[in-house]
């Protein structure tokens, strides 16, 4: 097996095996119920997630996701509550901030030559300071488009629900990997993450691409907010706090070497399904804290980030 | 020596300034800002509360700004202080003596720093992510600590740390004054401060010329845990409790801003504590005026944004070169160096 693939390999392995230790424990584990759950339960943070996947495998890493996620929220409940335009309207000026705003820390990115980390931390601030500004409080959100939305869903055999935001997160993850392994500006994405100058020098356009991933990992932000408003009901300021860091765990579990240049998309699912699983355990077991779930999502962390050091040793080695 | 301290002047002018003109704009707001008095043996005023209030943020400051002279950063000082204030509240409530609950909350501080150094140092892992580790799991780790409790504790001498004052000054800011100047003294004095500027520089031709660079790093790791575990003690004294869930939450983030407001280049390098400690003082000052003038609190996160990103302009590569392009003529007709 190319080593590229071991890590991809080992999440999967260690998801099957998790999925097969929990459903010995716990055969109601095995419902389509359970499965269903674990798509909806998880699907604004997978969204998010392809985003965040972009990112780090152009070798960058975007702070600003989850205070984006917490803006989309409440603007969508102000809009929704002051105004009469509809929920969709409402979701295409959304989503249009974000892009814009995620291009524009791109820009930054790359005209001022600043590092990812520090840029994608002032928007992380700006992004929550401007949810403050709008509301401080939760606001419901009690448009009828609302209800019917949640009203749309896929049974599957068993009596579990395949619902639309679940059904959209898949929609995006097969996107993302379309555009990541299909696309000239997927490659550009790999080849920026293996490095900045060798790509300028191979032709890639650095400049446009770098502002392409942050758009879109702004877009999918805003959209993942959309979700998350719909899922919730609700547009909070502190809603989804910390959530960047819950995505970038399922970008490197999922098997995305952190330097960039190597990943796959479809590894952040399964690192998104791991730690859904971990929480689902959890709630099963009844007795462990929910706090054991940051505690096992840092060591998986941990294993993996020595995997991907022992894998480029292995590589580094054999090339000589 | 004149020389030195005319540098040092120099190089924390922009600071000065900055500080001078948050706190001119606050106390032209609020007139009686720059008014003190002295009641049961302590200082009381708008000023010493900001000092007070920085405290945490401006401990964390000072393992940041080594952190990031290494070209390093330093992710989990929120997290570790959660932990290290769960032990100490832990230990005080089993009744252990003062000295036996510091030891125990400052050495688990230096263990953090020291996992975090043995990972960036040795496993050669980039400091965002092998901090990261702990910056997820700490949290729950301290939430392991108090057993998912608030855990609140009645330890005279814990108590005195927080809320205590020495000299007629609040316990927390004698600390942080302290041991910024131990620190200081302690890289300044010695060539720590420029080996570790030279492991921030270039890495590699720091460890090709001989510099121990994984004991340094692992040295800069382990200072900003005990950094960490001191603020997370204070915040601790100061509600008498354990917040696992809340304490030290997004501090990291502010002290990051603090050493980048203090002029110290996130790309590794050059460091000054002294500016950062100003910078740790300009963002508390800048809190306690948004309370103070009463603006809405929510502006805050807006300002610290403006901030980082004035000062990215600033400290962009780009920029300095086209700036450094037109102040070419001048320097050559002034001579400098």
């Amino acid at each position: 097996m190319k080593p590229k693939y071991l890590p991809l390999a080992a999440t999967i392995a260690i998801f099957i095996l998790a999925y097969a230790v929990c459903a010995l424990q716990y055969p109601a584990m095995l419902s389509t119920r359970v499965v269903g759950n674990l798509l909806t339960d998880n699907a604004f943070l997978g969204i998010a997630a392809v985003g965040m996947t972009f990112v780090i495998l152009s070798g960058g890493i975007d702070l600003s996701i989850g205070s984006v996620i917490a803006f989309t929220g409440v603007f969508l409940a102000v809009v929704l509550e002051h105004t009469s335009i509809h929920p969709l309207a409402a979701f295409v000026l959304v989503l249009a901030i974000t892009t814009v705003f995620g291009m524009i820390m791109g820009a930054i990115i790359h005209y001022l030559e600043m590092p990812p980390f520090i840029v994608t931390l002032a928007g992380m601030f700006l992004a929550r300071g401007m949810a403050f500004v709008l509301s401080i409080d939760s606001i419901p959100i009690k448009h009828p488009f609302y209800a019917t939305m949640k009203s749309f869903y896929y049974k599957l055999p068993g009596g579990g629900r395949i619902t639309l935001i679940g059904g959209l997160m898949l929609l995006v993850f097969i996107a993302g990997m379309v555009l990541a392994h299909r696309t000239r500006f997927g490659t550009n994405v790999y080849a920026l993450g293996g490095g900045t100058q060798t790509s300028r020098l191979m032709g890639v356009p650095v400049a446009r691409t770098t502002i392409l991933i942050y758009a879109l990992s702004g877009f999918l932000a805003g959209l993942s907010g959309i979700v998350f408003s719909l899922y919730t009901s609700a547009g909070y300021s502190l809603a989804a706090v910390g959530v960047e860091l819950d995505a970038i765990a399922a970008v490197v579990i999922g098997g995305t070497l952190l330097t960039g240049g190597a990943g796959f998309v479809g590894g952040t699912l399964v690192g998104l399904l791991i730690q859904g699983l971990i929480q689902t355990y959890i709630t099963f077991d009844g007795s462990l804290s929910s706090w054991w779930t940051k505690i096992l999502i840092g060591l998986l962390l941990f294993v993996f980030i020595l995997m991907q050091k022992l894998i480029l040793y292995l590589s580094r080695k054999k090339a000589g | 020596m004149i020389r030195t301290v005319q540098q040092l002047a120099l190089r924390l002018l922009p600071q000065v300034i900055a500080l001078a003109i948050v706190l001119a704009m606050i106390a032209a707001v609020f007139p009686g800002f720059f008014s003190f008095s002295f009641q049961n043996g302590r200082l009381y005023g708008s000023i010493i509360d900001i000092l007070n209030r920085g405290a945490p943020v401006a401990l964390l400051a000072i393992g940041m700004t080594v952190v990031i002279a290494t070209k390093g950063i330093d992710l989990s000082v929120g997290a570790v202080m959660a932990i290290c204030g769960a032990v100490a509240a832990a230990s005080a409530t089993h009744g252990n003596p003062l000295v036996v609950t510091l030891a125990l909350a400052l050495a688990t501080g230096i263990v953090c720093g020291i996992w975090n150094g043995f990972l960036v140092a040795v496993l050669d892992i980039q400091p965002i992510i092998a901090t990261l580790v702990l910056m997820v799991a700490g949290r729950g780790i301290a939430q392991l600590v108090t057993e998912g409790a608030i855990l609140t504790f009645n330890d005279e001498g814990l108590i005195f740390i927080g809320g205590g004052a020495f000299g007629g000054l609040p316990m927390p800011v004698v600390i942080w004054i302290v041991f910024g100047i131990a620190i200081t003294a302690l890289v300044r004095r010695t060539a720590l401060g420029m080996l570790i500027e030279a492991i921030g520089i270039n890495r590699r031709a720091s460890t090709l010329s001989g510099i121990q660079t994984p004991v340094l790093l692992i040295a800069a790791y382990t200072l900003s845990g005990l950094c960490a575990a001191i603020a997370g003690v204070i915040a601790a004294a100061d509600i008498r409790g354990a917040d696992a869930n809340n304490a030290g939450l997004w501090l990291e983030l502010d002290a990051i801003l603090a050493v980048v407001v203090g002029g110290t280049s996130l790309l590794g390098g050059r460091f000054s504590i002294a500016a950062s400690l100003l910078g740790a003082m300009i963002i508390q000052a800048i809190n306690t005026g948004i309370l103070l003038s009463g603006f809405p609190p929510e502006f805050n996160l807006i300002i610290k944004a403006v901030i980082i990103v004035v000062i990215l302009v600033v400290q962009s590569p780009k920029i300095r070169t086209i700036s450094s392009f037109f102040a070419r003529p001048a320097r050559q007709n002034g001579g400098e160096r």
